[in-house]
């Protein structure tokens, strides 16, 4: 705790704090070596165990190693065996790996079965103050709670694996600030999406976010977890939101956070994480939270976003000629058309769903608009858990997306990946909760539009891509 | 690991913005096994129509290109997903180094671990040479790791990269080889973090 509270002659970062707590030694050539509390595991990390193998090593701490099946498992049903063996291979491949080398898994039967991060926090297995690494891009979900918590490679998961450790570079700090108080019906994923269109898809590569600001401290947990999650989207190693009493009445009696022996402790030693006043950052960003809209992508990158009530780029009216081609190349994989208005765009299915929104909250906005309502075309709900889908039954969320004509399916990463083989067929265009936009994310050929959980909603009462706030007004959200 | 010193070969321009991981590796072929050979599936859809027959125009699709090491790319060369099969795909197609003005994070580390040169340039430098090598397909580039160059006929321009990821490349140096004889600092640590914060190791 000294450590912690008592070294403050320069004044620091969330970031510098948490990157001086996990620092075992570090090389002449800035090349440290981190102390990793948690290593999470999904069914896509058996190249690693595959490099644990040829070294015949074995793995120095499954008490810290947790795995989840989630990006291959099916969302239509339980019951059966999975159709495809290809696809259950890889879910039986964890399985037993969960088995040989001893670590916890949440697997396809487990009630607490879902996404990695989304179960993650949920059962308090992400607290502030760790350091959390996994296969996955979008491992900065995590940051939400005051964790620094990023994606790695396989190689790097295997090194993890057999030390426990990580070689990292320090990145540069970037504090994004939004101040003020959003607007109805505008969230998270509205947050985040309007960052990255300020800044750009690799407008912060290289970097630690910190998303700070009065917008940013009235955010519940959720949707920091929505924000932090598209960190990767603006190419930064993590985002990190300060932990707070907010993060503390979140994390308290979850299955896997402190004890009532602990709890107090715990709390004082997080309280010092924030960043000191006066701490200097590398870069700085800030955005008036009134001033964001409901945002929509139109193109194939997430930095391709606009406002709602804006109009699709139009290359001719461009000087400079590599982002006009661009422009065109992209707009004739989306099929659109320069100048069209953004809600004259025809959708032909709906997603909600993945790391990104399929938390309980994600779920009751979007119920908000469709309560009573019919959706003009198909779509999934898929929740981010089994235990978010039990929560949202019991609120009877699930019968309002029935009622409108959507599926209510299992948890997993279905449509925002697609390899489990829910996927978008080419050529169609889904309004999504999703994170990527990219060519062919969601089956080749397949056309997204990532949005808000209500803006997808709304896409799916209308037909075509809406602004959600005349859909949400007078309705509880 | 493989080491990478020097290397004079084809180099091939894609020199558009974005080419994320989902294109260097469609996420549908993550299920195949590395023995399997990932080369043949680089760039997937952008290479092969839904037929699965070549699409001409694409550049790796040139004769003069189809046995290129090196790739001119555009910024954020490997953004999005972690997946470390798309360097194995470039790897097993054969190249060896991409040239571009700037790198998904991961995609770079990842890199590093498999011998693989992500080589940072300027804009300009990187238009530059693309448009070179579309005026005179099949043209040979030197990248050299040493001095941090490269050399296209009378055109050399510098490229930076991390310290400690250019010696990792030149040494072809065992990262876990490396971390392994640190094994008492390790073990140190953790038993300090165990008493600092004891909920990390706790059995839910």
């Amino acid at each position: 705790m000294a450590a912690l509270a008592n070294t403050t002659a320069t004044p620091r970062t969330l970031f510098d704090k948490l990157w001086s707590t996990h620092e075992i030694l570090r090389r002449d050539n800035g090349d440290t070596l981190l102390w990793v509390d948690r290593l999470y595991l999904h069914e896509g990390s058996f190249h690693a165990f595959d490099q644990l193998a040829q070294r015949k090593s074995a793995v120095a701490e499954p008490g810290l190693v947790f795995g989840f099946a989630d990006h291959y498992v099916p969302t239509h049903s339980r019951d059966n065996e999975i159709a495809n063996p290809e696809i259950a291979r890889m879910v039986r491949i964890l399985d037993n790996n969960a088995r040989r080398h001893n670590f916890k898994l949440f697997g396809l039967q487990d009630p607490r079965q879902g996404i990695v991060h989304v179960v993650g926090p949920e059962q308090g297995l992400t607290l502030p103050g760790m350091l959390i690494v996994c296969g996955d891009s979008h491992t900065s979900t995590h940051g939400a709670l005051g964790a620094y918590a990023f994606g790695i490679g396989a190689s790097e998961v295997a090194h993890v694996l057999m030390t426990q450790t990580i070689w990292q570079k320090k990145p540069a700090t970037m504090r994004i600030k939004v101040d003020g108080k959003l607007g109805p019906g505008i969230g998270a994923k509205d947050i985040a999406l309007a960052i990255i269109a300020k800044i750009g898809a690799n407008g912060a590569q290289g970097h630690a976010i910190e998303y700070a600001g009065g917008a940013v401290r009235s955010l519940s947990v959720e949707a920091r977890l929505t924000l932090c999650n598209m960190s990767i989207e603006a190419g930064a190693r993590c985002g990190v939101v300060a932990p707070d009493a907010t993060t503390f009445a979140y994390v308290k009696d979850r299955p896997y956070a402190p004890g009532a022996d602990q709890f107090d402790a715990a709390v004082a030693r997080w309280s010092s994480l924030p960043s000191d006043a006066n701490a200097a950052f590398d870069h700085e960003h800030s955005l008036a939270a009134d001033q964001i809209a409901p945002v929509v992508t139109w193109g194939t990158s997430p930095e391709d976003a606009l406002p709602i009530d804006a109009l699709v780029p139009d290359p001719a009216t461009l000087s400079d000629e590599g982002r006009a081609k661009y422009i065109r190349g992209v707009l004739d994989y989306m099929g659109l058309s320069p100048g069209q208005r953004l809600t004259d765009i025809s959708v032909d299915q709906v997603f909600i769903g993945s790391c990104t929104n399929s938390r309980i909250e994600d779920l009751r906005v979007a119920a908000a608009i469709l309560a009573g309502r019919k959706a003009k075309v198909p779509g999934k709900v898929s929740p981010g858990s089994s235990l978010v889908k039990q929560q949202a039954e019991q609120e009877g969320l699930d019968r309002i997306f029935r009622d409108a004509g959507l599926e209510w399916a299992e948890s997993g990463c279905s449509m925002c990946v697609g390899i489990n083989g829910d996927l978008v067929p080419a050529g169609n265009r889904c309004a999504s909760t999703t994170n990527r936009n990219f060519k062919g994310r969601q089956g080749p050929g397949a056309r997204t539009h990532i949005m808000s959980p209500a803006m997808v909603a709304a896409a799916a009462v209308t037909g075509h891509l809406a602004d959600a706030r005349p859909l949400l007004a007078g309705r509880p959200a | 690991m493989d080491k990478f010193t020097r290397l004079t070969a084809t180099a091939c321009p894609l020199n558009v913005a974005n080419i994320d991981t989902d294109q260097l590796l469609p996420a549908r072929f993550l299920k195949v096994s590395r023995s399997a050979g990932l080369g043949k599936l680089l760039l997937h859809d952008l290479r092969l129509d839904a037929d699965g027959n070549e699409r001409p125009e694409f550049p790796l699709n040139r004769p003069a290109w189809r046995n290129a090491r090196i790739v001119v790319g555009g910024a954020n060369f490997g953004g999005g997903s972690s997946r470390e099969a798309a360097v194995y795909a470039l790897s097993d197609y054969g190249i060896r180094c991409v040239i571009a003005p700037s790198f998904g994070d991961i995609f770079a580390q990842n890199s590093i671990k498999n011998g693989f040169l992500p080589a940072v340039a300027d804009e300009a430098d990187v238009t530059e040479l693309a448009a070179m090598l579309e005026r005179h397909p099949g043209h040979e580039v030197t990248v050299d790791l040493e001095t941090q160059s490269i050399t296209c006929g009378n055109h050399v321009f510098k490229f930076s990269i991390p310290a400690s990821w250019r010696d990792q490349l030149l040494n072809g140096w065992d990262e876990i080889d490396l971390t392994r004889s640190h094994t008492r600092e390790i073990d140190g640590f953790r038993e300090a973090r165990q008493r600092s914060e004891p909920w990390i190791f706790r059995r839910g």
